[in-house]
């Protein structure tokens, strides 16, 4: 791989141990992958920022790498716990102080202490063809296949190491070549609401390993619908980009037929919502939307089913946002109508990260694939995967409708 | 004496027994952090430690935060002294980088025991068997 004659200095350790180190691993890993050359990255998201992923030595690495600092605009992925409204979660005081330490870590190293998966929902999204090193996996296929941006999936630590350095490989979604679908598919299920667009990723990921799908037949893509769908398919298997005819930027590029066809109907969509439901019938005890983080239209959606209602005394109703999306929801007061109603707008987490299995919750109601494939082995909860609606009225019911 | 030609991945040079492991290793799940015992029951090293050896294992698998796992062994000084795979892949890769344990892939063979005496010369992409 080329290296400038600045890198070799960095490598070498004349910009300190922590850049050094950094940079390693960028180099690192291009070599695995046969990357030509470095190139530089407009921003990073980082990953492993719940003190229940990181872990301790996770903790100890970040620590590390101080006084060295971000040098492009870089964000987080979700905490365990809201930041602020962590004693209202029911979340253990011993987590919180970790899990605050971990954020002190990342604000030392410059990190903006934005802690969300839809950081483009809050400011920093990533414009057509320009290169970033992002690693919550369900923002790296919205940047890649929405937005046109570039970016491998990275992990946290290659993600943090791109912060420090400005730089990544050049390789995979970088290269043009990586980037061509390789296989059709035909829809022709009828898409309703955010769940069906979930349950939809759900099987994109499932059936495309190593493949870029391009859809045809998508009858909308609105940013929520793409948001659900990425959500999804880099959960269930690992795509980091998608084409959808009409609507993705990159898909004019490709037009005529291309490899493999695949067809999705109604039925395929129905079985998700079977398949991905590990309880069919009782009580519920905690009903959360955003996975991804919820977007205002879903606030004001919710909002407007909650109106003048009180959800069930048993059950919980949380809504996890980003923390601008929730500062303009409550000045459009659907914070106050569904707090109201009983539920919670939480910020800088989400049900998948926080330690649910350490805060009393053996049964959860959710409308996204993603938290439905998650959520039964980390935090070991009982899930029903349903639509947008039909969690609502289980948080009214408190049980199963 | 034989001299195997590989990738360098991580830098550095290391000596030490061979550790050979026919199956897949995943940091999250089949080591144990706190002793670095392999605990997946149906796996061939099922009860042996990782650490001071040198690691040999075609791939690995599973979760990202198995490079923070990898780290947490080398903070306890449970590390194994280098890793040798078949193919390496990125999990492994940061983590042996963070940790500053040498890790080559892709060697000219991929025949060895438990037991060996062997030198990985990261650096110079080298795995001497003296």
């Amino acid at each position: 791989m080329y290296l400038t004659n600045e890198q070799e200095a960095i490598l070498k350790g004349e910009e300190g141990w922590a850049k050094k180190k950094c940079l390693e691993i960028i180099v690192g890993l291009g070599e695995m992958y046969g990357a030509d050359r470095l190139i530089p990255v407009a921003s990073t998201q980082i990953s492993g920022v719940s003190y229940k992923t990181l872990g301790e030595y996770g903790l100890q690495w970040v620590e590390s790498l101080a006084p060295a600092k971000a040098v492009v605009p870089s964000t987080l992925n979700p905490a365990g716990m809201d930041l602020c409204r962590w004693l209202e979660m029911g979340v253990p005081e011993d987590f919180a102080e970790k899990q605050m330490r971990v954020i002190r870590a990342y604000e030392r190293l410059g990190v903006i202490t934005l802690c969300s998966c839809t950081p483009y929902l809050a400011g920093f999204a990533p414009r057509f063809g320009e290169h970033v090193a992002w690693s919550e996996s369900s923002a790296v296929c919205f940047v890649n296949s929405f937005l046109g941006a570039r970016t491998n999936r990275e992990g946290g630590p290659s993600a943090l190491a791109s912060a420090i350095t400005g730089l990544t490989a050049n390789y995979g979604l970088h290269l043009d070549e990586n980037r061509k679908p390789t296989a059709v598919v035909k829809l022709s299920a009828k898409l309703g609401g955010l769940s069906d667009y979930s349950a939809l990723g759900y099987l994109l990921g499932k059936m495309m390993q190593q493949t870029i799908p391009y859809l045809r037949g998508l009858p909308s893509l609105s940013v929520d619908e793409a948001k659900a769908l990425s959500a999804a398919a880099a959960a269930s298997g690992n795509l980091a980009l998608f084409h959808a005819e009409g609507f993705t930027p990159e898909s004019r590029a490709y037009v005529g037929e291309v490899g493999e066809r695949f067809h999705v109907d109604d039925r395929d969509l129905k079985r998700v919502y079977e398949e991905l439901s590990t309880i069919r019938s009782g009580k519920i005890d905690l009903v959360a939307i955003g996975c991804p983080h919820a977007s205002l239209v879903e606030l004001e959606a919710a909002a407007a089913l909650l109106k003048g209602k009180k959800i069930s005394p048993t059950t919980k109703l949380w809504f996890f946002t980003s923390l601008p999306v929730k500062v303009l929801a409550e000045r459009l007061g659907f914070v106050d109508v569904i707090e109201r109603a009983g539920g919670k707008v939480f910020t800088d987490c989400c049900m998948i990260v926080a330690p649910l299995e350490q805060m009393g919750f053996t049964t959860m109601a959710v409308n996204s694939a993603k938290a439905a494939v998650y959520a039964p082995t980390a935090s070991k909860i009982d899930v029903v995967f349903t639509t947008f609606e039909k969690c609502v009225d289980i948080a009214l019911e408190g049980r199963l409708v | 004496m034989r001299v195997i030609s590989c990738r360098k991945i991580s830098p550095g040079r290391a000596e030490g027994l061979a550790l050979f492991s026919p199956a897949p290793i995943s940091f999250f799940g089949t080591i144990d952090p706190t002793t670095s015992e392999v605990i997946e029951k149906s796996h061939p090293l099922y009860g042996q430690r990782i650490a001071d050896k040198i690691l040999i294992y075609p791939t690995g698998r599973g979760s990202t935060v198995g490079s923070y796992i990898l780290y947490g062994l080398s903070k306890r000084g449970l590390a194994p002294r280098a890793i040798i795979m078949k193919e390496a892949e990125p999990i492994v890769a940061v983590g042996a980088i963070m940790s500053d344990i040498p890790l080559v892939d892709r060697p000219e063979s991929f025949d060895f025991k438990s037991g060996l005496h062997i030198i990985v010369d990261a650096d110079r992409g080298k795995i001497i068997i003296p």
